[in-house]
């Protein structure tokens, strides 16, 4: 076990696009231990992304067992997860162990349908919501080589923008 | 790093809008050397309004010298004012307070009096009269910290409810991921 160097912006390298896990061996369950020692070492956070340790497979932990009172499944490891579908928007504040001391506003759908496998490379199919389901987003834009500040909206940003007639 | 340097100034600036104003200023303070910190520009009423944390790297009257011709190019009115604090010193907040009602005067004091009486710290607020002129409907955003519940707080506020002001409290959840 060890805790991973999280990497921070600007580093370029939280750019870079994921590949696939393809193997659900000792090596994957080796790292998904350190993953998960280095998510707890930090501030509280409810989910890491493999790529935020330099590492760019598709693993992401999530953990809102923490959080009785939000819908949550618990400790999940997701491998090669996906969204399925999406329904409704909210915006919710977020920030993340790559950009310390920030916080944005961001858009989220607030209702997922999530496909995933676990370690040993079972799959599984997840309904989210709220914040669970915002958690998940945030994680798996890590995979895409996303972060939270490109989705940043001021917060004087109309959400239900009105419709435009033609 | 700026945050070295303890010398914030805050400088504001008030004036007819139009575009450019911040490059042409920005573009002022760089040539000085200065270093930017936090800072937030928002139309208010149609003007220009930005508050702008410069670092204290030139003289006060340095600074406002070599601002002094693109402020009255572009008609803006300037204040230069030392700061105490420095960058990270973000504080999160807990709680949102959304008030909408008809606009009457009283309504800012009635809320945030509450607040304050609750030991409620305001770290973000923002409103806007919205509605038809003839029937003007003020809006009203606030978010901050506070060690009292949800329920604690709604309660406090519901007498404005009574007097036809909605008020909304709810919880503002920040995810770390």
């Amino acid at each position: 076990m060890a805790i991973l160097d999280i990497l921070k912006l600007p580093d370029p390298r939280l750019k870079q696009v994921s590949e696939s896990v393809a193997s659900f061996d000792q090596v994957l369950r080796d790292f998904i231990a350190d993953l998960e020692e280095t998510r707890l070492a930090g501030p509280s956070a409810v989910g890491i992304a493999a790529p935020q340790v330099a590492h760019f497979q598709r693993i992401v932990i999530l953990d809102l067992s923490g959080r009785p009172k939000t819908p949550n499944h618990g400790h999940l490891v997701l491998i090669n997860p996906e969204i399925t579908h999406w329904k409704g928007f909210a915006m919710g504040r977020e920030g993340c162990l790559s950009v310390p001391d920030y916080t944005g506003n961001v858009i989220r759908a607030t209702q997922i349908r999530l496909k995933a496998q676990d370690a040993d490379g079972v799959e599984h199919q997840y309904e989210m919501e709220g914040f669970e389901a915002r958690a998940v987003q945030h994680e798996l834009d890590h995979l895409d080589g996303l972060l939270f500040v490109d989705r940043v909206v001021s917060r004087r940003t109309d959400l239900h923008r009105r419709k435009v007639y033609k | 790093m700026t945050d070295t340097l303890s010398d914030w100034n805050l400088l504001t600036l008030v004036g007819a809008d139009r575009p450019g104003i911040v490059s042409r200023v920005t573009r002022v303070l760089y040539g000085l050397g200065c270093n930017l910190g936090e800072a937030s520009m928002i139309r208010l009423g149609g003007n220009f309004t930005i508050m702008l944390m410069v670092s204290g790297a030139r003289p006060d009257a340095e600074i406002l010298d070599a601002l002094a011709p693109v402020a009255g190019e572009l008609g803006l009115r300037l204040h230069l004012d030392p700061l105490s604090g420095g960058l990270h010193q973000h504080l999160l907040p807990n709680i949102q307070v959304r008030v909408a009602g008809a606009d009457r005067a009283g309504i800012v004091a009635d809320v945030t009096e509450i607040l304050a009486g609750q030991g409620f710290n305001i770290l973000e607020l923002e409103s806007d009269v919205a509605g038809e002129r003839e029937r003007p409907v003020y809006i009203m955003n606030i978010q901050g910290y506070s060690d009292q519940t949800i329920e604690t707080l709604s309660g406090a506020l519901a007498p404005l409810t009574e007097r036809g002001v909605s008020v909304d409290v709810s919880p503002v959840d920040v995810l770390i991921g």
